[in-house]
């Protein structure tokens, strides 16, 4: 049964009107909305040819399968386990049972096969920053083929091909005949949470994850620990958390929660960067660690309050080389994310024993000599656990001599241009966070702001661009906490998702519009509380409280 | 245990002593526990185990409430879980003998109210005296006597070990505004029953009394109406999922009764109606004589709404409802007389704002009947006399209507006992047109500071608690009229995805504002511990509150 299908009638489920006027509020900036060629893509692939012919899905023979040339098979668990979680979006109501099983019509699509072209899948190791995501996926009667080089081009055009399947009134699924060839623009597509400023429970953030992997983001960054509060159990220094959590049983991460947001990261081709932030932001950590922090003094005595991670102790290295070493066997990340951002200096310079210690090693009065001394001690710790490092870019403003193959985080400011081309002309690989901060919120539609942004708009060679692998989308925790994260996340994170996944030159807002509100119904639908663009509806509306 | 519940009542009464001594030296003493803060509030150190087993509530024997009162029975029913969040066993059994003393909570109402609605009247007063083995409730009202529930359980306290505690506590207590309204708008996004039900429960935590059901706008039509189904089949987001039907309305007026809260209907018009001209078919304006029968009406039928022209030719689009058209007045006769048929509550919002004259301008009938009437091209005359007519109707139904302040602006000629609604300008502004607007002896709400909508990055409940409703030139008298204030959440950007924590707790921050004393409550610093407590107890009964900033709750939200 061929049938012509315009996209309208998946449309008609995300009617959106205009509101004549917005209640004294006129700013708001609003796309028109139009029918994307593309349907509910989101972000939009490399390469995509949509044809009208439509192919029926039927809810009781379709199947997601092996191919047979595959060199995964039924062992492939990852593989096995997206087979059925993405069956599971395609046909939330709960499958007809077996007995009346019709034969699929000619035309329909019977069949996914998911063929991995090269002879290791990877389907046992973790994602890395290498990680092949590439896939070509072609949608034909009776047969939609899926040809990834490794698990991880596969786990994306899965969630492609459930992005191509559009239901009509009735429920019925169909699918159009399609070819896309699809690849990432940059391979570090991360999103940043927060669990000190406020712990997440367990259940956050595995939601979250599932989120991610339907927005293409391949990168977890999980700033852990804080000032506020040190929710990680460590094995090593358990009083860490006994002393530094918020409460030592209820809002801490145990090693085996740990292992499972870990594990179901890695299922779902996603990384996890742990994020020890040191020497600043480590109030915490001193509530579980005799003598870690700095004393600050108040003239000739200590005041009693504590300053930054103490860098004149030998005591501090020898912490932080065992603290790193359980870490780095912890997560198995090719990357710790070292932190390294908005030391304050006035601490270390109230304390007699550190001015002593500058005047030792001539440093003067120039304190970022001293952050550099103590960076570059930890950095020399890390690089014996054989991991890469990432780093905010204070740590590298502040001129604290770094090893080539830093990854410098770019955070701060409206300057990014100028901070990206000074980072990669110093030739350090980059990431860019600055223009993402997804936590500030304000009234309307800023997911388009997000959108907008170029991130290789800098000044530059094109090999200080090959240089800037990524960015990241950061929801930092100060006003955010289990019970707003995900709306306020969603689907604003999204836009940052497809500036970090497709083409530079996909930047039609009303294109995009029209598909980010099908995208957003879509993850509604699935469960995930991602909050309205603007007045209209969704066919299925959140069920949640 | 039964001992000592016996010496605590005999401390009690020398500790009670001794704390009147106290407050008289000290005059006030707070205690943080209760939001929003009661206009007095004294207690003592002396603490009481509540044991969930032994623990009941009664009717006083003079009490005109007794066993049989719905609206309390289902309020104990309520509070019992409320209070012992943790208590998952069965109920404990009421006039068992085994328990000779339990600690009960004794209502006395004067006035048993037990299966009426509150309204604008009703009193909520109460007083609370929490002492050993006992707490003594006593109101006039059964809405009263809701309020002061709330307050007993919010004065129970959990330690460590998840023991139950009270203080000794006197509490006397009513509010300073008699109306405490949230809206929510179910036209820019359809919110699901249960998002409206959980609304109503955090509400009467916050001792809000009034729901704004702004139920119509432009965007969609999702009250299913019985004597114009095709409002909603045809004006809803979706006919079957995305309406209203008659008794999912009975569910949210009964929800809100039983919590003390009004159910305020808006059905906003002459502007913001665009949905309704998609299911009002052509019995009201005929075409004019020169529409061309081949211009498409875009979705809606000709009627209800005013055609809109280009030139000579109408251009397709509609604007306000017709109101040179006696049919207009027809048709809203038949709805509202229905609709204040399914809303008991003695009000009902007309709306009134933002009505755009362009699409009037245009239209040469509409020109024809300026003329007629002698409104010259003063069109806010005509909306003036739409109004009116509006008004009217409202009050042959016997309803009075709460309009929003432009209806006021344009110096409309409307009864004295209509109730103006403010929602915009400048501080200054808002502070000139309470002055104008009170002057001329019309009672009004306040709503303009309270746009909860808007969102910003950091603590904005501040903004919100600081707001003082009374401060503008004018007499006492004058100040009489502010009969209270309204938290409006309009639904552009928000749905049942992020409805609960983008109200909760910034809508309490204005719910103190409305109920409490100002003079007691004039300290952001003192407010926001109280209310980071406050939005932990509101999670701890389900309710998604958001944080106010970097902390944390025993315990935390469990949703995602």
């Amino acid at each position: 049964m061929i049938a012509t299908l315009k996209f309208t009638t998946l449309l008609l489920a995300v009617v959106v009107c205009r509101a004549t006027q917005d209640y004294g509020y006129k700013d708001v900036e609003e796309p028109t909305l139009g029918d994307s060629q593309y349907g509910s893509l989101w972000p939009l692939p490399q390469k995509v040819q949509m044809s009208t012919v439509a192919f029926k899905l039927s809810g009781v023979s379709f199947q997601i399968v092996d191919a047979k040339e595959s060199s995964s098979g039924a062992s492939c668990s990852l593989l096995q386990n997206a087979y059925r979680r993405y069956d599971e979006y395609i046909f939330p109501i709960s499958r007809m049972q077996g007995q009346n099983k019709k034969k699929a019509f000619a035309s329909d699509v019977s069949e996914l096969q998911v063929w991995i072209t090269s002879a290791d899948s990877e389907c046992d190791n973790y994602p890395s920053v290498t990680s092949d995501e590439s896939y070509e996926l072609s949608v034909d009667s009776p047969v939609a083929v899926l040809k990834a080089p490794k698990v991880w081009g596969a786990l994306r055009g899965l969630e492609t091909f459930s992005q191509l399947v559009y239901e009509d009134e009735y429920g019925a699924k169909s699918i159009n005949r399609t070819e896309i060839q699809d690849f990432p623009r940059f391979t570090h597509r991360g999103l940043l949470l927060d669990s000190s400023r406020h712990f997440l429970p367990i259940k956050v953030i595995l939601a979250n994850l599932e989120a991610m992997a339907w927005n293409k983001f391949n990168v977890f960054h999980w700033h852990i620990v804080d000032d506020p509060s040190f929710p990680y159990m460590s094995r090593t220094f358990p009083q860490l958390s006994q002393q530094g959590a918020y409460h030592p049983y209820t809002h801490v991460y145990t090693p085996s929660d740990v292992k499972m947001i870990i594990e179901f990261a890695r299922l779902r081709g996603i990384r996890v960067v742990s994020e020890f932030d040191t020497p600043g932001h480590t109030q915490s950590w001193g509530k579980g660690q005799k003598d870690l922090l700095t004393p600050c003094y108040s003239g000739a005595s200590p005041s009693g309050s504590f300053g930054p991670v103490n860098p004149i102790l030998n005591t501090t290295y020898d912490f932080m080389a065992m603290f790193f070493k359980e870490v780095s066997t912890v997560f198995p990340d090719a990357y710790i994310h070292l932190g390294g951002d908005e030391v304050d200096f006035s601490c270390w310079k109230s304390n007699p024993d550190i001015q002593k210690f500058m005047a030792q090693q001539g440093f003067g009065t120039d304190y970022s000599k001293l952050e550099s001394f103590y960076i570059q001690r930890l950095l020399d710790i890390v690089t014996t656990t054989n991991k890469g490092y990432m780093i905010w870019q204070e740590v590298i403003d502040n001129g604290v001599k770094l090893k080539s193959n830093t990854v410098v985080h770019v955070w701060m400011g409206n300057k990014f241009e100028e901070e990206l081309q000074k980072v990669t002309e110093a030739g350090f690989t980059t990431i860019l966070s600055a223009p993402w901060y997804l936590d500030y919120i304000s009234y309307g539609q800023d997911w388009q702001k997000y959108y907008k942004v170029e991130p290789l708009s800098f000044n530059g060679t094109d090999a200080q661009k090959k240089l800037v692998v990524g960015g990241e989308a950061c929801l930092w925790g100060e006003y955010v906490d289990a019970t707003n994260l995900t709306p306020r996340l969603w689907p604003r994170a999204s836009a940052v998702g497809e500036r970090l996944w497709s083409d530079k030159d996909v930047k039609d807002t009303n294109d995009a519009y029209s598909r980010l509100i099908q995208h957003r119904c879509r993850m509604v639908q699935r469960g995930i509380p991602a909050e309205p663009l603007f007045t209209g509806y969704c066919a299925h509306e959140y069920k949640g409280v | 245990m039964e001992e000592k519940t016996i010496s605590n009542s005999r401390r009690c009464y020398k500790q009670w002593l001794w704390f009147m001594v106290l407050f008289m030296s000290f005059s006030v003493i707070y205690v943080d526990a209760v939001w929003p803060m009661p206009q007095m509030i004294s207690s003592s150190m002396a603490r009481y185990t509540l044991n969930p087993r032994e623990f009941i509530f009664q009717y006083s024997s003079g009490s005109s409430a007794q066993p049989g009162c719905s609206l309390l029975d289902s309020a104990f029913e309520r509070y019992y879980p409320l209070i012992f969040t943790d208590y998952r066993a069965a109920r404990p059994r009421q006039h068992d003998e085994w328990f000779r003393f339990p600690f009960t909570v004794v209502v006395h109402v004067e006035r048993a109210e037990c299966e009426g609605y509150p309204d604008a009247d009703s009193s909520e007063s109460y007083k609370l005296s929490v002492c050993s083995g006992q707490a003594a409730l006593r109101a006039e009202t059964v809405w009263g006597a809701l309020r002061g529930l709330e307050s007993f359980s919010q004065l129970v306290y959990q330690d460590d070990f998840g023991e139950y505690f009270v203080n000794e506590t006197e509490i006397e207590d009513f509010p300073r505004f008699q109306f405490r309204g949230i809206l929510l708008d179910t036209s820019r996004h359809y919110l699901p029953l249960h998002a409206i039900l959980k609304t109503l429960d955090a509400m009467s935590y916050n001792k809000f009394n009034v729901f704004h059901w702004h139920i119509v706008d432009d965007p969609s039509f999702p009250y299913q109406s019985s004597t114009f189904p095709d409002l909603s089949s045809k004006g809803a987001f979706h006919p079957l999922t995305h309406v209203y039907t008659q008794i999912d309305v009975k569910r949210v007026i009964a929800h809100a009764r039983l919590r003390g809260i009004r159910v305020l209907a808006e059905f906003d018009s002459p502007g913001h109606t665009q949905s309704w001209g998609k299911g009002q078919p052509g019995l009201l304006t005929p075409l004019s004589p020169t529409h061309n029968p081949l211009t498409p009406l875009s979705s809606g039928q000709p009627g209800l709404l005013t055609p809109c022209y280009k030139g000579t030719v109408p251009s397709g689009t509609f604007g306000p409802v017709n109101p040179a058209n006696s049919s207009s007045y027809q048709f809203m006769t038949r709805l509202f007389k229905e609709v204040t048929s399914v809303f008991p509550d003695s009000y009902v919002h007309l709306g009134g704002d933002e009505v755009d004259f362009t699409c009037w301008k245009s239209n040469p009938d509409v020109r024809g009947f300026m003329l007629k009437m002698g409104f010259g091209t003063d069109y806010t005359k005509l909306e003036s006399y739409y109004m009116e007519n509006m008004v009217n109707i409202t009050k042959g139904l016997n309803k009075t209507a709460i309009v929003w302040q432009d209806v006021f602006d344009y110096h409309e000629k409307i009864p004295v006992d209509t109730v103006l609604h403010i929602w915009k300008g400048s501080p200054g502004q808002i502070q000139q047109e309470l002055s104008s607007i009170t002057l001329a002896g019309y009672r009004v709400i306040l709503a303009a500071p309270w746009y909860i909508n808007h969102i910003d990055y950091g603590q904005d409940w501040e903004k919100y608690y600081t707001i003082q409703p009374l401060n503008f030139t004018g007499t006492e008298q004058q100040k009489t009229l502010v009969i209270g204030g309204e938290v409006c959440m309009w639904g552009e950007y928000v749905d049942a995805t992020n409805l609960s924590p983008r109200l909760w707790p910034r809508a309490s921050a204005a719910g103190e504002r409305l109920w409490s004393d100002e003079k007691m409550t004039s300290s952001v610093i003192d407010a926001f511990p109280r209310l980071v407590d406050f939005r932990c107890r509101l999670l701890r009964r389900g309710i998604q509150a958001e944080p106010l900033f970097v902390g944390h709750c025993r315990h935390e939200y469990q949703g995602i």
